[in-house]
């Protein structure tokens, strides 16, 4: 881990010495004929590669999403798998091209790191996961309790705030990467390991046993994962942050993998200029008419892709919760495409 | 008429042309200082570009993020730290941890590679074979493959702490580390360390009387049961007459984990083992080496002085060796540092693990963290190889062909 990290500052440091910022990501990703997509090293429901070598999950769709909006091939991506500690300096050197990975919007992220959020693809919390054996009901019982924890990310100090907030005291074990803190953690290292609550249940499936452990029902922070790209491209940026948008306008419209070429032909007007019978809005982006149903033909709508990955329809049957539609009891909601 | 000697030509302004041009002469001179002035153009270009660079993205760069609170604990300090404090305290912290495990890691890995040398050499072919074959056994197996196999499989296989192997009650072994009774000095403290430093300086002096007197007139002394009365004797006496100087806190099971005592985290237990044993290996034919070089005449020269051969190895063979052994030493030495970086795959909190991991993704400074976190491995480094040169020149002096 420590090599990669310092191989990334060198990159970064030699990039930022010889070239400009790279402000033209869309032609440099048509140039090369693929996208970079940086993702995380393996969590179910996320990103994780299949038993195939395919990579699936909810920010892997993210970017096969864009890809599909610029080549209309969701195939054309390389995945890069990054730590959680690496994943800033990849995208600030210019190793990737969008950041997919399960990273929470901060203000400190967002002015600091010389990148944007593009907007939120997953409204999470942090959590802790037990063993059912340790008779524990409530995090507030886990005074004294070793946790551990992966390195580099927000939750190690939102612990830190937590347990101080409440008094408790606590040992905390941090490692490099999230499955040494999983192995840790089963090994009887640790009483408690600790990330967000989507990370929990989708860690819990690696577990011998994932039964013997159980999810505690507090929710210690505010965890919106979205993901990210450099300053300094706001087209690119737009991009981005409005395949998100199409993806969540689909699924408001009804518009779903199976439907999506009869949609297309629909009338009326909101139709017209979301599949862009009517209008430009696609090229206006630097896409083309078609971006959306492309979008949709590739990963289905928001709904469709969230319940594939990590919902109903998947090994960890979240629920939509606070990732449902607007109009239907969560907050995913999406500027009007016109 | 006398006549006078002819001075020599001056040598002095011929010795500064060869030393500040070398063979070349005043041309070198140039060419060299032309070469260093490109270099510096060269590095200024860099930083100043990447500074303007970062400035364009707007990335934060500079060394302020370090007064900043860092808002994350650490679970081993050597210095009192709280998740208030700020990332320079972390840096501290991280840096005593690098530190604490490399030298408790050198000094093992020295003690072990020096007894499996001389357990290879000793003439007895079970032990020779066995150290031969811890040789070839750790050097051959990846270092972090070794690491993980300590924690992961030998310390993880302990109990947890509710059924911890206690000892006396007082201490305890389980895979959350080794607690033990932690000793919290009393009023009678001061006195006792004084009495101790007072002792050890008094042994100090009369091994030194004692060797001169060997020296000069040929007479032995014992000295150990002087050194034994002294060391144990004078600080007893200032505990009797100011009381005990320590009272020991005594760890107990609360909740989850043990409260009180002190405790040795397991991550610092396996990296020391692992570090030690696989450098050990490597300094084990380091020392074989410098051994095998002596001339065997001089094992044969000590034996027919009636020495003993753990005598002769002590006094002939070893100081000999030395001179090889020392340059090739100092470099697993240097490896042994840089090697505990791997901490960072078990949870240990090092420099690189709390430093060049947590903080560098909290601030995203990379390139001032990578930089500070090089800067300071190479200072470790350089220190290191000072005090191995310096010991060298010592030992050389000493053999008298300095």
């Amino acid at each position: 881990m420590k090599r990669v990290s310092l191989a990334f500052t060198l990159a970064l440091a030699a990039g930022l010495a010889t070239q400009a910022a790279h402000a033209q990501t869309l032609k440099t990703v048509k140039d090369r004929g693929m996208l970079s997509c940086g993702v995380s090293q393996g969590l179910p429901g996320f990103s994780s590669p299949d038993d195939k070598g395919n990579w699936t999950g909810l920010d892997v769709d993210i970017c096969r999403a864009v890809a599909a909006a610029i080549f209309n091939d969701a195939t054309k991506i390389k995945f890069v798998p990054l730590s959680a500690k690496d994943r800033f300096t990849a995208l600030q050197s210019g190793e990737i091209d969008v950041l997919s990975r399960n990273t929470t919007w901060t203000l400190s992220r967002d002015t600091s790191l010389g990148a944007n959020f593009t907007g939120v693809t997953y409204y999470d919390g942090q959590g802790f996961l037990v063993k059912k054996s340790l008779k524990v009901n409530s995090a507030l019982e886990l005074n004294s309790a070793s946790v551990c924890v992966q390195t580099g990310t927000t939750t190690e100090q939102n612990l830190a705030d937590y347990f101080k907030g409440n008094n408790m005291k606590y040992e905390v074990i941090a490692f490099g990467t999230n499955d040494e803190a999983v192995k840790a953690y089963e090994s009887g290292r640790c009483d408690v390991f600790t990330t967000d609550v989507s990370g929990l249940y989708a860690d819990r499936l690696k577990l011998a046993n994932p039964a013997d452990h159980v999810v505690l029902p507090e929710v210690i922070s505010k965890e919106p994962l979205g993901p990210m790209v450099r300053h300094g491209d706001d087209q690119w940026f737009d991009i981005v942050k409005w395949t998100l948008f199409a993806m969540v306008t689909a699924e408001e419209l009804g518009v779903t993998q199976k439907n999506v070429d009869e949609m297309a032909k629909s009338d009326k007007p909101e139709m017209k200029r979301v599949f862009g019978t009517d209008g430009n809005l696609g090229e206006q982006l630097g896409l083309t008419k078609d971006w959306v149903s492309r979008i949709v033909k590739a990963v289905g709508n928001y709904g469709e892709a969230f319940d594939r990955n990590v919902g109903a329809g998947s090994k960890l049957g979240i629920a939509r919760g606070l990732n449902a539609l607007w109009n239907k009891g969560g907050i995913q909601y999406a500027p009007p495409i016109r | 008429m006398a006549i006078e000697p002819r001075k020599p030509p001056s040598q002095f302004v011929a010795k500064l042309q060869r030393i500040l041009g070398g063979s070349a002469g005043w041309s070198g001179f140039v060419v060299q200082i032309l070469f260093v002035a490109a270099l510096s153009w060269i590095a200024y270009e860099i930083v100043a570009n990447a500074r303007a660079n970062l400035q364009a993205q707007r990335i934060t760069a500079g060394f302020g993020f370090m007064a900043n609170t860092a808002g994350f604990d650490v679970n081993q300090y050597l210095i009192p730290y709280t998740n208030s404090d700020s990332y320079t305290r972390v840096f501290l912290v991280g840096l005593l941890n690098t530190l604490l495990v490399s030298v408790i890691g050198i000094f093992f890995a020295t003690v072990i590679g020096f007894l499996v040398a001389l357990g290879r050499l000793s003439p007895n072919w079970l032990l020779s074979r066995v150290a031969g074959g811890y040789v070839e056994l750790v050097r051959n197996l990846p270092l972090l493959f070794q690491i993980l196999f300590w924690y992961l499989a030998v310390l993880a296989a302990l109990p947890n702490p509710r059924q911890s192997i206690s000892i006396f009650d007082s201490v305890f072994v389980s895979n959350r580390g080794l607690v033990i009774p932690k000793p919290i000095a009393n009023p009678g403290f001061e006195p006792f360390v004084a009495a101790l430093l007072v002792a050890i300086v008094a042994v100090m002096l009369l091994s030194r009387y004692s060797r001169r007197q060997l020296f000069q007139s040929g007479k032995v002394i014992k000295v150990w049961p002087y050194a034994l009365g002294l060391v144990v004797g004078l600080p007893l006496l200032a505990a009797l007459i100011f009381g005990a100087p320590v009272t020991f806190e005594v760890p107990a099971l609360k909740g989850f984990n043990f409260a009180g005592g002190s405790r040795v985290i397991p991550e610092f237990v396996a990296l020391t083992l692992a570090l030690s044993t696989y450098t050990a290996a490597f300094i084990a034919e380091i020392v074989r080496a410098g051994i095998l070089s002596v001339h065997k005449g001089q094992m044969e020269a000590g034996s027919s002085l009636g020495l003993q051969r753990g005598s002769v190895l002590r006094l002939i063979v070893i100081p000999q060796a030395m001179r090889v052994i020392l340059p090739p030493l100092t470099n697993q030495y240097l490896n042994l540092t840089k090697n505990s970086s791997l901490a960072v795959a078990i949870g240990y909190p090092d420099l690189v693990s709390v430093f060049a991991g947590t903080t560098l993704s909290q601030t995203g400074q990379a390139i001032e963290i990578i930089g500070i976190t090089m800067g300071v491995y190479l200072l470790i480094s350089l220190i290191t190889s000072a005090v191995m040169s310096f010991y060298g020149w010592r030992l050389g002096r000493s053999l008298g062909n300095s």
